[in-house]
C-alpha cells in the first residue's frame, strides 16, 4: 500500500522567492524596458500589468559548450527515405549541418514575453522619481473596501454565526420532522414509573411494555434528529463595498512648439503619469483631457498630444481658455474634482504671461482642485535658475499666482527625480480633504 | 477498499479520487511484481496541481532546492510556454529517493493515473533502484535529507552573507556543474557525523605520533645528479601528485584547494557538486530509463485490460497517451527534435522480448545467447540492472530495430559545405549505426572534458586547465571566456584553458583570465 499525499493544498508560489531573484537580476535591463513602455504607452497603461520581453544580459547562465562550427561529428537520424551512403546533402546556409532542427531551446529563450505585474511595473517606474517610501505605498495601494452587511449564508467564520437565523431554522426543522419534546417523554417516564410503583393489575404489564417501547422509539427518533443541525447554521454575511470616490478630471497643458524636444516631453509625460497615479488613487473615475497649443490651442487625444509637432508661435493663454470652455461645458465643478498639469518650456509672447496669470487668478483657479506648473529647463539651466525666482516672463507672472493661491504649484525640473516635490504640496493636503468626507 | 464482487472493473469514467487510485494501485502492484518481478522502493505518490508542477520542474524536479535566480528564469520560460499552449505539462515527475516520491497531476483523468502510477511508480522506480549507475553514485536513503540541509545552509548562509555573495558563489558553481562530477572514479560517500568524526581522530593519531626524525633521513640517491630543467618538472610532478593532479571535477578541486574560498562558500560549492553527481546517472541513462518505464507501463495496461480490469474505453485512452509518448517524428519532419528517447527505449525493450520469444535467423546471427531463449524478463531485468544507454544500445540494437528507424548515419565536418551520408540501415552499415548511436549517448564523451592540470601554490598560483579537444570540437567562445571568469572569482588568481587534442596532443589554443577584460 503506498502513502498518498495529497500536496494541492500546499502553499503556492513556491517559486516566488526566486522569481523575486530573478526580476532583481534583470533589473537594469527591465528598468530600461518599461521606461521606453511608458515613454510609448498610454498614461493610464502604466498603472497595469505588462508584457516584457525576457531580459538576456545579466541572466545568461554560461558554462562550456561545444561549438557548432568546429570539429566533426556524427549524427544518426531516423527516416531514411531515399539517401545511400555517399550521399552529400548540402548544408543550410553553413549552419548546423545535418541536425536541421537543433535550434530549438536558445531561440525560443529570446523571443518570449513574461509578465511583470502591476506592482513590479510601479516598482521600476517609481525608481529614479525618488519619491518617499509611504507615498510608494499609498500609490501601489489599490481601492479599499469596507465590509457591508449581506443577508446571510449557509457557510462562513463560526464568529459570524447569527444565532437568531439558525435557531429559528432549527425550531422549524424540529417541529417539521416531529422531534418529540422533552415534556412529552418525561410525561412517559412518570407514568412508567407510577405503573411500575402501583402493584401489578391485570393488563397493566402489557401497558408498561407498551409504554416502554413507546419511550425507547421516541429516545431514538430524538437521538436521530439533532436539535441543531449543520444544515439550520446561517452566518452573517459580509460584502466588501468599494469606499466612495469622486470623479476627477485632469487636464494636461503642454506646449507643442519646437522648442519642446523629446527629452521636454518625456519628462513631461512622467510628471503627468505620476500626477495620474496619484489621482487614481483617490477616484473611482478619471477623465483626461488633452490640450496642446502653439499659438492656438485645441483639444487633441493622446497620441497625438504626445508625438505630433505644430510649428507656430506659443500663446500660453490660449490654452487655458481652452480649459475654461471645457470645463464650462463638460466638468461643471460641482460634479468634478478638477486638476491641471501644465508643461511648458517657459517661453511665451511678449505681453500674454499677464494675461495668463489673471485668467489663473481669475475664474480658474477657483474651479481647480489642484494646479501644477512645470518648466522643463536644461540641466545646465538648473544651476543658474534653480534658486532664484527670476526667469521666463511666465515664470515670473506665475509667481504672482503662486503666492495667492496655496493649491497652485510651480516648479523647474530638469531632471526625473525633480518631478516629486511638485506633489508634496498635494500630499501634504490629503488629510485635510479625508477629514471633510 | 474491497472490489465489488458484481463488476471486476477497477474504475470507470475519467474521475479519480483516493479509493480508485490505492485499489489501482494495488493490482497494478500485483503484476509488478509477480509477474515482471521488478524490485521497487516503497512508493509515495503525491497529488500536485499544475502550478506545483511548474514549480518542481523549475527546480530541477527536487521536491526542496536552494532559491536562486535562474530558477526564477526557468519558471518564467516554463511557465510561458505552458501559459500558451506551446508545451503540455509532463503527467507526472519521480524523484529517485526512498521512499520513491511520484508527483501525479490532478488534471489527469483516471486511466492516465493508472499509467503514470505503472510508469512512475514502478517502471522508474525499479530503475532508480537496481541500475548499477544509481546504486553507486547516488544515495537514494540521503538525498531527500540532504537537499533539506542544503536549502537551509543556502538560506543561512544568505541571511549571514547577504544574497549577492551567496548568489556570486551559486552563479559560478552552476557554471562549471557539468565539469563537477566524477566520471571515472567513485564519488566519496556523503559523509556522516560518524565517519567525518572517524577521519578527525585519525588525523589527531597521527599527530600524535608524528616524529621529526624521519624528515632528517637522506632522500633517494637520484636526488642528487639532476640539473636544474628536470628539477623543475619533478618538483611539478611532485606538486602534482600531492594536489592529486590532474582532476576531472573542477568543483571538487576548487572546494578543496581553493585559497581564496571561505568555509561557508567551500559548503556551497560542495552542494552544488553533490546535486550534479546525483543527476549524472540519469542523463547517462535517458533512454534507459525511459524505455523500461515506457515498457512497464505498456506491460501492465495490457495485463488490466487482459484481466478486464479495465475497459476498451480506458484502454483506448491509454493507447492513444502512450503512441504520443512514443512517437518518433522522422529527421525531416517539422516536428523533430531529435531521438525520442521514449521511442528508442520503449523499441529497444520491445525487440528484446521479440527476439528472445520469435527471433528470425538474423537475430539468431547477431544474438546467438539471447534468440528464442524465451526468458525475455530475465534478460530485460539483467540489463536494467547492468547497462547505461551507450553499453545497452551497443549490445541490444538489432538490425531488424535499425530497419524499423530507418537510421542512417550522417557526418558533418566543420569546414565542408555538405554533410555526407556514410552508413544507412544495410548490412554493411549496421555496426557503424550502431556504434555510432551508442558514442551519441555516451555523456562522458560529448561534454567537453576539461581538467585540472597543475597549479603552482608557492609560486603565482596560476591554475592551468585543460581541455582535451575530441574531434576537433572546439568551445563556442564567448562563453567559454564567460565561464572562465567563473573559474577565476572561484579561484582568486589567474586561470588559463589550454585546447589540447586528445589525438594529436598539439595545442590547439590557450586562454587565460590574464587576457580577459573585466
Amino acid at each position: 500500500m503506498p502513502n498518498f499525499i495529497d500536496r494541492r493544498l500546499n502553499p503556492k508560489d513556491k517559486s516566488l522567492g526566486n522569481r523575486r531573484r530573478f526580476l532583481r537580476r534583470a533589473h537594469e535591463e527591465l528598468k530600461r524596458v518599461v521606461k521606453e513602455r511608458i515613454r510609448a504607452g498610454k498614461i493610464a497603461d502604466v498603472d497595469a500589468e505588462q508584457g516584457v520581453p525576457m531580459p538576456a544580459r545579466g541572466t545568461d547562465e554560461p558554462t562550456f559548450q561545444p561549438a557548432r562550427t568546429s570539429g566533426q561529428r556524427q549524427y544518426i537520424l531516423p527516416g531514411n527515405k531515399e539517401f545511400t551512403p555517399g550521399d552529400r546533402i548540402p548544408k543550410p546556409g553553413g549552419g548546423a549541418g545535418g541536425a536541421g532542427s537543433r535550434a530549438g531551446r536558445g531561440q525560443a529563450e529570446d523571443d518570449f514575453q513574461f509578465v511583470l505585474s502591476r506592482e513590479e511595473v510601479l516598482d521600476l517606474f517609481f525608481e529614479d522619481l525618488e519619491l518617499p517610501d509611504m507615498i510608494k505605498l499609498s500609490l501601489k495601494e489599490t481601492v479599499s473596501y469596507k465590509p457591508r452587511r449581506a443577508g446571510f449564508a449557509t457557510s462562513g467564520a463560526p464568529t459570524n454565526i447569527n444565532v437568531g437565523r439558525t435557531m429559528r431554522n432549527s425550531y422549524g426543522r424540529r417541529i417539521a420532522l416531529h422531534r418529540p419534546r422533552r415534556g412529552d417523554i418525561e410525561a412517559l417516564a412518570k407514568e412508567i414509573a407510577t405503573l411500575e410503583a402501583t402493584p401489578p393489575a391485570p393488563g397493566s404489564g402489557q401497558r408498561l411494555e407498551e409504554l416502554h417501547g413507546e419511550l425507547e422509539r421516541l429516545e431514538r427518533r430524538r437521538r436521530r434528529i439533532p436539535y441543531v443541525d449543520p444544515v439550520d447554521i446561517r452566518y452573517n454575511r459580509f460584502e466588501p463595498q468599494p469606499l466612495p470616490n469622486a470623479n476627477a478630471v485632469m487636464f494636461c497643458l503642454m506646449d507643442v512648439s519646437s522648442s519642446m524636444g523629446e527629452r521636454e516631453k518625456d519628462l513631461a509625460k512622467r510628471f503627468f503619469v505620476l500626477l495620474h497615479l496619484f489621482l487614481k488613487r483617490r477616484y473611482d473615475r478619471i477623465d483626461i483631457v488633452f490640450i496642446r497649443h502653439t499659438d492656438e490651442a485645441r483639444e487633441v487625444d493622446e497620441d497625438t498630444f504626445f508625438y505630433s509637432t505644430q510649428s507656430g508661435g506659443t500663446v500660453v493663454s490660449t490654452a487655458l481658455e481652452e480649459m475654461q470652455r471645457i470645463i464650462e461645458e463638460r466638468y461643471p465643478a460641482r460634479d468634478w474634482n478638477i486638476y491641471a498639469a501644465q508643461a511648458s518650456d517657459g517661453d511665451n509672447i511678449a505681453g500674454d504671461s499677464e494675461r495668463c496669470s489673471s485668467l489663473l487668478n481669475g475664474p480658474l483657479m477657483r474651479l481647480c482642485q489642484y494646479y501644477a506648473y512645470v518648466e522643463i529647463i536644461d540641466e545646465r539651466e538648473t544651476e543658474i535658475f534653480g534658486a532664484t525666482d527670476n526667469g521666463t516672463s511666465l515664470w515670473r507672472a506665475y509667481r504672482t499666482v503662486n503666492e495667492a493661491w496655496p493649491n497652485f504649484q510651480m516648479t523647474r525640473i530638469a531632471r526625473p527625480a525633480d518631478i516629486y516635490p511638485v506633489f508634496r504640496k498635494l500630499f501634504a493636503r490629503q488629510p485635510t480633504t479625508q477629514q471633510r468626507k | 477498499m474491497t472490489k465489488r464482487p458484481a463488476s471486476p472493473l477497477l474504475f470507470s469514467g475519467s474521475d479519480w479520487n483516493f479509493a480508485t487510485l490505492s485499489r489501482t494501485y494495488e493490482a497494478i502492484e500485483t503484476i509488478a511484481l509477480e509477474e515482471l518481478q521488478l524490485d521497487v522502493y516503497p512508493n509515495q505518490i503525491e497529488i500536485i496541481s499544475s502550478e506545483q508542477m511548474l514549480d518542481a520542474y523549475s527546480s530541477v524536479g527536487m521536491p526542496l532546492m536552494y532559491q536562486h535566480w535562474s530558477f526564477g528564469k526557468r519558471f518564467v520560460f516554463e511557465d510561458h510556454l505552458y501559459r500558451k499552449g506551446l508545451r503540455g505539462l509532463a503527467y507526472e515527475l519521480v524523484i529517485n529517493s526512498n521512499p520513491c516520491i511520484s508527483y501525479l497531476m490532478e488534471e489527469n483523468t483516471m486511466a492516465i493515473q493508472a499509467l503514470v502510477t505503472a510508469h512512475a511508480a514502478f517502471g522508474h522506480n525499479h530503475f532508480f533502484k537496481n541500475n548499477y549507475l544509481f546504486r553507486q553514485w547516488t544515495d537514494a536513503n540521503a538525498i531527500l535529507g540532504y537537499m533539506e540541509f542544503a536549502k537551509k545552509y543556502v538560506t543561512k548562509c544568505e541571511e549571514r552573507h547577504g544574497t549577492a555573495a551567496v548568489e556570486e558563489i551559486l552563479d559560478s558553481a552552476h557554471a562549471i556543474m557539468d565539469q563537477g562530477v566524477f566520471r571515472y572514479r567513485r564519488p566519496p560517500r556523503l559523509s556522516s557525523e560518524k565517519e567525518r568524526e572517524r577521519a578527525r581522530e585519525r588525523l589527531e593519531y597521527e599527530e600524535q605520533t608524528y616524529n621529526d626524525l624521519w624528515r632528517t633521513l637522506p632522500s633517494s640517491t637520484d636526488a642528487s645528479d639532476e640539473d636544474g630543467a628536470s628539477k623543475a618538472e619533478r618538483d611539478a610532478a611532485e606538486r602534482k601528485k600531492a594536489l592529486n593532479l590532474p582532476e576531472e571535477n573542477l568543483l571538487y578541486f576548487l572546494e578543496k584547494n581553493s585559497l581564496i574560498l571561505e568555509p561557508w562558500q567551500r559548503e556551497i560549492l560542495r552542494i552544488v557538486r553533490v546535486i550534479a553527481q546525483y543527476f549524472y546517472p540519469q542523463r547517462q541513462t535517458k533512454v534507459m530509463n525511459e524505455g523500461c518505464a515506457t515498457f512497464v507501463h505498456y506491460f501492465i495496461m495490457n495485463r488490466l485490460y487482459d484481466q478486464g480490469k479495465i475497459n476498451e474505453g480506458t484502454m483506448l485512452e491509454v493507447l492513444q497517451s502512450h503512441s504520443n509518448v512514443v512517437f518518433q517524428p522522422d529527421f525531416d519532419d517539422p516536428r523533430f527534435s531529435g531521438i525520442n528517447p521514449y521511442a528508442l527505449g520503449f523499441a529497444l525493450m520491445q525487440d528484446i522480448e521479440r527476439i528472445a520469444t520469435e527471433p528470425t535467423a538474423e537475430d539468431r546471427d547477431w544474438f546467438p545467447d539471447l534468440a528464442g531463449s524465451g526468458d525475455w524478463r530475465a534478460t530485460l531485468i539483467d540489463a536494467w540492472a547492468n547497462h547505461r544507454d551507450e553499453s545497452f544500445i551497443l549490445q541490444y540494437l538489432s538490425p531488424a530495430l535499425i530497419r524499423k528507424f530507418r537510421l542512417f548515419l550522417l557526418s558533418d565536418r566543420a569546414g565542408d559545405n555538405f554533410c555526407e551520408v556514410t552508413s544507412i540501415h544495410n548490412e554493411r552499415g549496421y555496426e557503424a549505426v550502431r556504434t555510432a548511436l551508442a558514442r551519441n549517448y555516451e555523456t562522458g564523451a560529448n561534454l567537453p572534458d576539461i581538467q585540472v592540470v597543475d597549479v603552482d601554490l608557492l609560486g603565482n598560483r596560476h591554475l592551468r586547465l585543460a581541455h582535451y579537444i575530441k574531434n576537433g570540437v572546439l568551445l563556442e567562445e564567448e562563453k567559454r571566456d564567460a565561464t572562465l571568469r567563473h573559474v577565476r572569482r572561484l579561484w582568486g588568481y589567474d586561470v588559463s584553458l589550454a585546447g589540447v587534442d586528445a589525438a594529436t596532443g598539439e595545442t590547439r589554443y590557450e586562454r587565460s583570465t590574464a587576457q580577459l577584460s573585466e
